[in-house]
């Protein structure tokens, strides 16, 4: 059995922990140590890709005790995706925060890093449900620690916000995991897979009990109305290349939500029919709405930015709760692009918001530096974001309004998601023309140009490397969407057809 | 050349200019024409092709999944677009040479003009419909940035964000629209779209994708009602608005309309929604043109106006006027540009476009009076030049065209357009040109050089040639109303003179009355200021600011920061939804028996039930509430004592009590009370939201109480292999080190983590004004006069050995029997914690030699390399292995490897309990804590009471 498949969580945990033994005082070191130990996870995630590609199953036994006793890992084409996913945003944060900096405003930050990638990547690979609730409590603590990186009132207290209600979410899971183990008897997925669907119609009440709570859980993870109260305020207060790692936690509920609901609850068993779908869509919309919305009502970068990662995750819900081959596979592709979308917008804001002394007011100041190149970068990012062309979040949104038809209601989807989108345009297109045009035709004061002249220093190259190789990501999204929506379909065909993935699982003993 | 790179060039070119710009202006703007002159070279060289009737095409798999490909097409409509869009852009790049300034950036400019470009040849090639889209919309992103090119006018800014926002959205109506079509025709290919005129023009689906791309096409093209972002747009550079608004982009609808005529065309719907709105616009706008005192703003309505004519052409839906159409497209293209360029050098030399401020400069410009009053003559529609034509044809049609029945509303109304349009022409040359030569000029009026002329002047010898010679024009006419129709074309000659009919006695009306309207423009002028009307940019301005501050509202009420309203939120959702999975699922009679209750069980649930009531009652002082939470604790550790669980009784006890230490810690630094904040109503709510939460938790765990396992658990088979398997007869920590090692992993990771962020937490608190109040801070209760009770010390020291020692010992023997590295790790931890209380923190800090960061590092590398040891076996990761070894004189004893994965749990443990401590001393520290200098002190200054 290959040891690769461990890997990605092995190797950043163990990373993680001799930075804390070893080099404390050492941030050259742990900078290093740090960039390398995510390049090296990220030809691992290659690897785990191109053997995943081929439709084979990988499943590892912890412990060696088989399933469903122990704990498994399994790759398949959806978890391998998204750890790729995971350690290309990561590894783009990882060179921002080293060229700006960040990382030295607070203590432990790469050790922190290096957690955060371990539980989002453990979430992915389990195969285990209540282990995949201890990867959300790493993924949990570790990415409260970076909110608060480096401190600071609004921080600290939008800190508070997160991990308070998370922690409910988290309290909701053990709820979740408690009802269907006592149902079934089982927490392995692909035997709770197998159970649930040979349960008896009488005995259904308390399983739906359990799934529901258990999509609520994820619900709040993906920010889902009216469960993204959290997000908000601890992404706009967080430190931005920090938000822009976040990209991908959100991501990890619409994960869940897949990978749960097309495996363990799918809508056509008589345990679970009528279950979901009455309800997520109508959440779906009411997330796009509220977040679009949220972006046109903003006064803060931060806030905008953070709203519009809600409408964002909207969109892809709008495509998950589709839940048909197709609208899954839109799904993917809208995970891909949103995931880099949303991070290059953090970093930019984080690029703008670092040069004005106003920080993310969204108001008139004098110009900052590099002002066109940050704006070009703005406007593209803005772009990509709203769904406009040719960026892949038109594709994206093509996809999905494609999708949507197989759907119940399709003119109320495309209403919402052609109207915010309209939203989106007026909320960026306001607030770049004041934060990149209209400052730019401010003089600076007479005195303080006087004051301070321009910095010598020739600004780190760093950053823009990272947002550019981001931006680059979405040109090849957009490029190469044929054959990714292929691969993407191929995906969705094989998370339909679970009793593969239960096969592996539970059969890898037999064979 | 391939119709993809004709489509790229621009694109491609785009990088040109910025980089060009550094070799300086010339070179920059050489290099912009010869991107665009390529292109236009490379369009041309398709022209015998498509002349002979042949389509060329240029095809590539972009997105098969979504039916959205990369196919290009050039047939006669496509050919006259592209060219008028290359043609006229190699003019207008010439143009702006001469007209921008030296300020102005102009690497930028013509990056984004060669963008727009681009753009605009990609939706006149395109032949898949969402490719067109990608374009279109393309188009408005291109010129935001074009409208708003002199950042510092807020205009410029104003008019950008408008266009974006008007046509930008109809892009959006026009996103549905296209793929509704696509679903009816079954293909987003144009060419196999306009083979299925019946199966669309059938389908109960044809109105909504009417209406939706119609809407695309309309606020593209400034119809009313959107024609107002037009002109706005107008604080864009000239050739920007000589450009997109009179040449190109507005033209995108009319395009888009043309493209579509054949399969959208020809029904009732068509025409009453296009050709009417063709008509108001028309005349509206020929209205509004004639009392704007701004040059551009006149000429931009008057492009409203002309668009307006195109589109009711269009709408009419017959072969004739699909050719007017045409016809009137290019005449247009050709006169109205150029107008837009005189005016450019009107104002780029006297420095004011206000038509009040201006006049008698023919004699101080001749060739630009010459040039103005060409193209203007034309726009009027003065025979000789080739406005007179097209406008003669659509008089033409109009005066036999029934609207509803009524032969004269369409026939009046055109000629009202007309007559217009003649005045507001007239008023252009007649206000600006002549008259006396004026004193006050901004800036003293003189002919530009040949390059601004240039362009300008060679639109004005097409507008005379095609005018005295309409069949020089008849066989691209015939082309491109070919490629419209997409049929037979209706038997036409374009020619001068048609003889007497009702076109030219409108025509001459129209004339007659614009002279007239010219003359009596001063008191109508006065007249139009005083009546009221409503002003689109204060309403369009009202709405979207109004959205937005309705946004702000919206989004800040709901997001107000309330973590209780969140909670409740939360709360209400989650019982909801749960109720209803529950009421729609079905359930079974119990299939446990209620056993008896017994006394312990009864008087630990009546503590629970107590301590639980007086939190209630007492959370808002905190020592209480921590005290009760306490109770709750130890409740709970008898309980697992009682149900045989004593791993669980032991862990969940040793966890009571490093939380509870921990948090008198924290306790430490708050005020002592919790301060009532929410209202009793709120309250009221809360609690009642809290009580149907808990009952509903309640019930969920009676439910599942009272039934068995509808499977066989997995648990039978840990009981099974913990020995066999695990090498340990104690099941719980076989599960915990072996059959779920991972999660145990992953937990102390947690713990570890949670550790670190409690001192970075700390340390950022030190380092932030924070410090200077935990400095000031004075704890105001009185002191124990004993800080260091010498009781407590002496007992704390003897004990630590002693604790340590269990504390191995548990660590040892937890394989087997209760305890394990958790356990074990907490109780060290508690040892140590004990020395700080008695002794003080300095005391202990003195003699801690070890980082607690070291600790939680080596836990966590100990229990990962622990699992890595597995692999040079080749196991998987955390696989255990055991043994015996007999080492006289002691007894065999067992090893396995778990106890290594042990041990890294409990120095995880013990290193996270104690940093979090560490962390809390140091903020005591900071804020003026005396440090005691000797063990078992006892403070002289204190007050005997």
């Amino acid at each position: 059995m290959s040891h690769w498949v461990v890997m990605p969580i092995v190797v950043p945990a163990l990373l993680a922990a001799l930075m804390v033994l070893t080099m404390r005082h050492h941030p050259a070191l742990q900078r290093t140590f740090s960039v390398g130990g995510i390049i090296a996870v990220l030809f691992i995630a290659i690897g785990l890709n191109v053997s995943a590609g081929t439709g084979a199953i990988h499943v590892y036994e912890l412990g060696d005790w088989p399933a469903p006793f122990g704990i498994v890992l399994v790759v398949d084409r959806l978890s391998a995706l998204m750890v790729l996913l995971t350690t290309l945003l990561a590894l783009a944060v990882a060179l921002y925060v080293i060229g700006t900096g960040w990382d030295r405003r607070g203590r432990h930050f790469h050790a922190l890093l290096q957690f955060q990638i371990m539980g989002i990547i453990g979430a992915f690979l389990t195969g285990d449900a209540f282990n995949l609730f201890v990867f959300f409590e790493v993924l949990l603590i570790a990415s409260y620690g970076l909110i608060i990186h480096s401190g600071g009132t609004a921080r600290l207290r939008a800190g508070v916000q997160y991990v308070v209600y998370n922690l409910l979410g988290s309290t909701l899971f053990l709820f979740a995991l408690g009802t269907l183990y006592a149902v079934t008897g089982t927490l392995n997925m692909a035997d709770l897979a197998e159970r649930i669907a040979a349960l008896p119609a009488e005995e259904t009440a308390l399983v739906r009990v359990g799934a529901t709570l258990l999509l609520l859980v994820f619900a709040v993870k993906a920010a889902i109305l009216p469960l993204h109260f959290w997000l908000p305020g601890s992404y706009a207060n967080a430190p931005a290349p920090v938000a822009a790692l976040f990209a991908i936690m959100t991501k990890v509920g619409a994960y869940a939500i897949i990978r749960i609901y097309s495996l363990v609850f799918p809508p056509s068993l008589v345990a679970t029919q009528g279950l979901f779908d009455i309800w997520l869509m109508p959440a779906a919309l009411l997330t796009l709405t509220v977040g679009m919305i949220g972006v046109l009502g903003s006064v803060r970068l931060e806030r905008l930015v953070a709203f519009a990662v809600v409408g964002s995750m909207g969109t892809l819900l709008v495509a998950v709760a589709t839940l048909t081959e197709q609208a899954t596979a839109a799904a993917l592709y809208y995970i891909v692009h949103s995931t880099f979308a949303s991070a290059a917008l953090f970093l930019i804001l984080d690029l703008t918001v670092e040069r004005r002394p106003e920080g993310g007011r969204i108001a008139v100041a004098p110009p900052i530096a590099q002002n066109g190149l940050i704006a070009g970068l703005f406007f593209a990012a803005a772009i990509a974001l709203a769904g406009m062309p040719p960026l892949s979040g038109f594709l994206g949104k093509l996809l999905v309004l494609d999708a949507a038809r197989a759907a119940e209601r399709t003119w109320l989807i495309w209403t919402v998601i052609l109207a915010t989108s309209l939203l989106a345009i007026v909320g960026f297109a306001r607030a770049g023309s004041t934060l990149y045009w209209k400052s730019a035709a401010v003089m600076p004061a007479a005195g303080a140009a006087v004051a301070d002249p321009p910095p010598a220093v020739r600004p780190a190259a760093l950053p823009f490397v990272s947002v550019g190789g981001i931006m680059t990501l979405l040109v090849a999204a957009t490029v190469f969407a044929g054959p990714l929506t292929d691969y993407f379909a191929a995906i969705a065909a094989q998370i339909y057809t679970p009793a593969n993935y239960i096969e592996a699982v539970l059969g890898a003993r037999a064979s | 050349m391939s119709l993809f790179l004709i489509v790229a060039l621009p694109f491609i070119g785009a990088l040109v200019p910025g980089l060009m710009i550094q070799a300086g202006r010339r070179a920059c703007a050489l290099a912009t024409l010869s991107v665009t002159a390529l292109a236009f070279i490379g369009l041309m060289t398709h022209v015998p092709a498509v002349l002979r009737g042949e389509v060329v095409q240029a095809r590539v798999e972009w997105l098969p999944a979504l039916g959205l490909d990369a196919n290009f097409f050039l047939d006669g409509l496509g050919l006259l677009f592209a060219g008028l869009i290359l043609g006229i852009g190699l003019l207008i790049i010439i143009y702006a040479r001469y007209y921008l300034s030296r300020e102005d950036p102009m690497g930028q400019f013509y990056a984004y003009l060669l963008l727009f470009q681009g753009a605009m040849v990609g939706i006149v090639l395109s032949d898949n419909i969402l490719l067109l889209l990608v374009f279109w919309e393309l188009t408005s992103l291109s010129s935001f940035l074009l409208i708003g090119y002199w950042k510092h006018l807020p205009e410029g800014r104003q008019g950008a964000r408008m266009a974006l926002a008007v046509t930008g959205g109809g892009g959006l109506a026009m996103i549905a629209g296209m793929l509704i079509l696509g679903e009816i025709a079954g293909s987003y290919d144009l060419t196999v779209i306009l083979q299925n005129r019946e199966a669309i023009q059938s389908s109960e689906l044809y109105m909504p994708a009417l209406i939706l791309i119609l809407l695309g096409a309309f606020t593209k093209s400034a119809q009313f009602p959107f024609h107002f972002w037009l002109p706005h747009a107008m604080a864009a550079p000239t050739p920007v608005s000589a450009y997109l608004h009179s040449a190109t982009m507005v033209k995108a609808g009319l395009f888009l309309m043309a493209r579509m005529w054949p399969v959208l065309a020809g029904t009732d719907a068509w025409f009453y929604i296009v050709a009417t709105t063709g008509l108001v616009t028309m005349v509206i706008a020929a209205v509004i043109a004639l009392f704007k005192d701004d040059l551009k703003a006149l000429l931009a309505f008057s492009t409203v106006s002309h668009l307006g004519l195109i589109t009711m052409l269009l709408g009419l839906g017959t072969g004739m006027g699909a050719v007017a159409a045409v016809f009137h497209i290019i005449n247009h293209a050709t006169f109205k540009a150029a107008l837009f360029m005189t005016a450019g050098i009107i104002d780029h030399e006297t420095h004011t476009r206000d038509i009040k401020r201006l006049g008698g400069l023919r004699k101080l410009m001749p060739a630009t009076f010459v040039i103005a009053t060409i193209t203007a003559l034309s726009m009027a529609g003065i025979p000789l030049l080739n406005g007179f034509l097209s406008k003669e044809m659509m008089l033409y049609e109009a005066s036999h065209t029934p609207w509803a029945g009524s032969y004269w509303v369409v026939p009046v109304l055109a000629t009202v357009g007309a007559l217009f349009s003649a005045a507001y022409s007239f008023r252009y040359i007649w206000h600006v040109f002549f008259g006396p030569v004026r004193k006050d000029y901004p800036s003293k009026p003189h002919d530009p050089g040949f390059g601004m002329l240039a362009s300008p002047a060679f639109l004005s010898v097409l507008v005379v040639l095609i005018g005295i010679m309409p069949s020089l024009a008849e066989p691209l006419v015939r082309l491109t109303a070919a490629a419209v129709i997409g049929g037979e074309l209706p038997e036409f000659h374009l020619q001068l003179w048609h003889g007497v009919n009702a076109a030219l006695v409108m025509s001459i009306i129209a004339v007659v009355g614009g002279v007239i309207l010219l003359a009596l423009h001063r008191p109508l002028d006065r007249a139009w200021i005083a009546a009221p009307r409503p002003e689109a940019k204060i309403i369009f301005d009202a709405v979207v600011e109004g959205a937005a501050s309705g946004s702000r509202w919206l989004t800040d009420r709901l997001h107000d920061g309330a973590l209780t309203r969140y909670a409740a939120i939360f709360t209400v959702t989650v019982l909801a939804l749960a109720v209803h999975a529950y009421l729609t699922g079905g359930i079974s009679r119990p299939t446990r028996a209620m056993m008896p209750p017994g006394v312990v069980p009864t008087i630990g649930w009546a503590m629970l039930l107590i301590a639980a009531g007086c939190l209630v009652a007492f959370h808002r002082r905190r020592l209480v509430a921590l005290v009760l939470m306490a109770i709750v604790g130890l409740v709970v550790s008898v309980g697992f004592v009682y149900l045989s669980a004593p791993d669980l009784a032991l862990t969940q006890i040793s966890v009571e009590v490093v939380t509870i230490i921990l948090l008198l810690l924290a306790l430490n630094f708050l005020p002592k009370t919790t301060p009532s904040e929410s209202s009793v109503a709120r309250r009221v709510r809360d609690g009642g939201i809290a009580v149907v939460a808990g009952l509903g938790a309640g019930a969920l765990i009676y439910a599942l109480l009272v039934r068995d396992f509808a499977f066989p658990t997995i648990s039978e088979y840990h009981l099974a292999n913990s020995y066999k398997g695990g090498g340990g007869t104690n099941v719980v920590n076989v599960i915990l080190v072996d059959f779920r090692g991972f999660d145990t992993f992953g937990e102390i990771i947690v713990l570890g983590i949670a550790a670190l962020v409690i001192y970075a937490l700390t340390e950022a608190l030190l380092s932030s004004p924070v410090r200077a109040r935990l400095l000031a801070w004075t704890d105001e209760s009185p002191d124990a006069g004993d800080a260091h009770p010498m009781m407590m010390v002496v007992v704390t020291r003897v004990m630590l050995p002693v604790v340590l020692m269990v504390g191995v010992y548990i660590l040892l023997r937890g394989h087997n029997d209760p305890g394990g590295g958790f356990i074990a790790g907490l109780i060290v931890a508690i040892a140590v914690v004990m020395q700080y209380m008695a002794s003080g923190f300095a005391w202990a800090e003195a003699r801690q030699r070890y980082p607690y960061h070291g600790a939680i590092g080596a836990g966590v590398l100990i229990a990962g390399l622990t699992g890595i040891g597995a692999w040079f076996a080749g196991e998987p990761f955390l696989t255990s292995a055991y043994g015996y070894i007999h080492l006289p004189p002691i007894e065999e004893f067992e090893w396995a490897t778990a106890m290594g994965f042990d041990l890294g749990v409990f120095l995880t443990v013990v290193g996270a309990v104690l940093l979090s401590l560490q962390s809390f001393s140091r903020i005591a520290r900071r804020s003026g804590d005396r440090v005691s200098a000797h063990p078992m002190d006892i403070d002289p200054s204190r007050e005997e009471c």
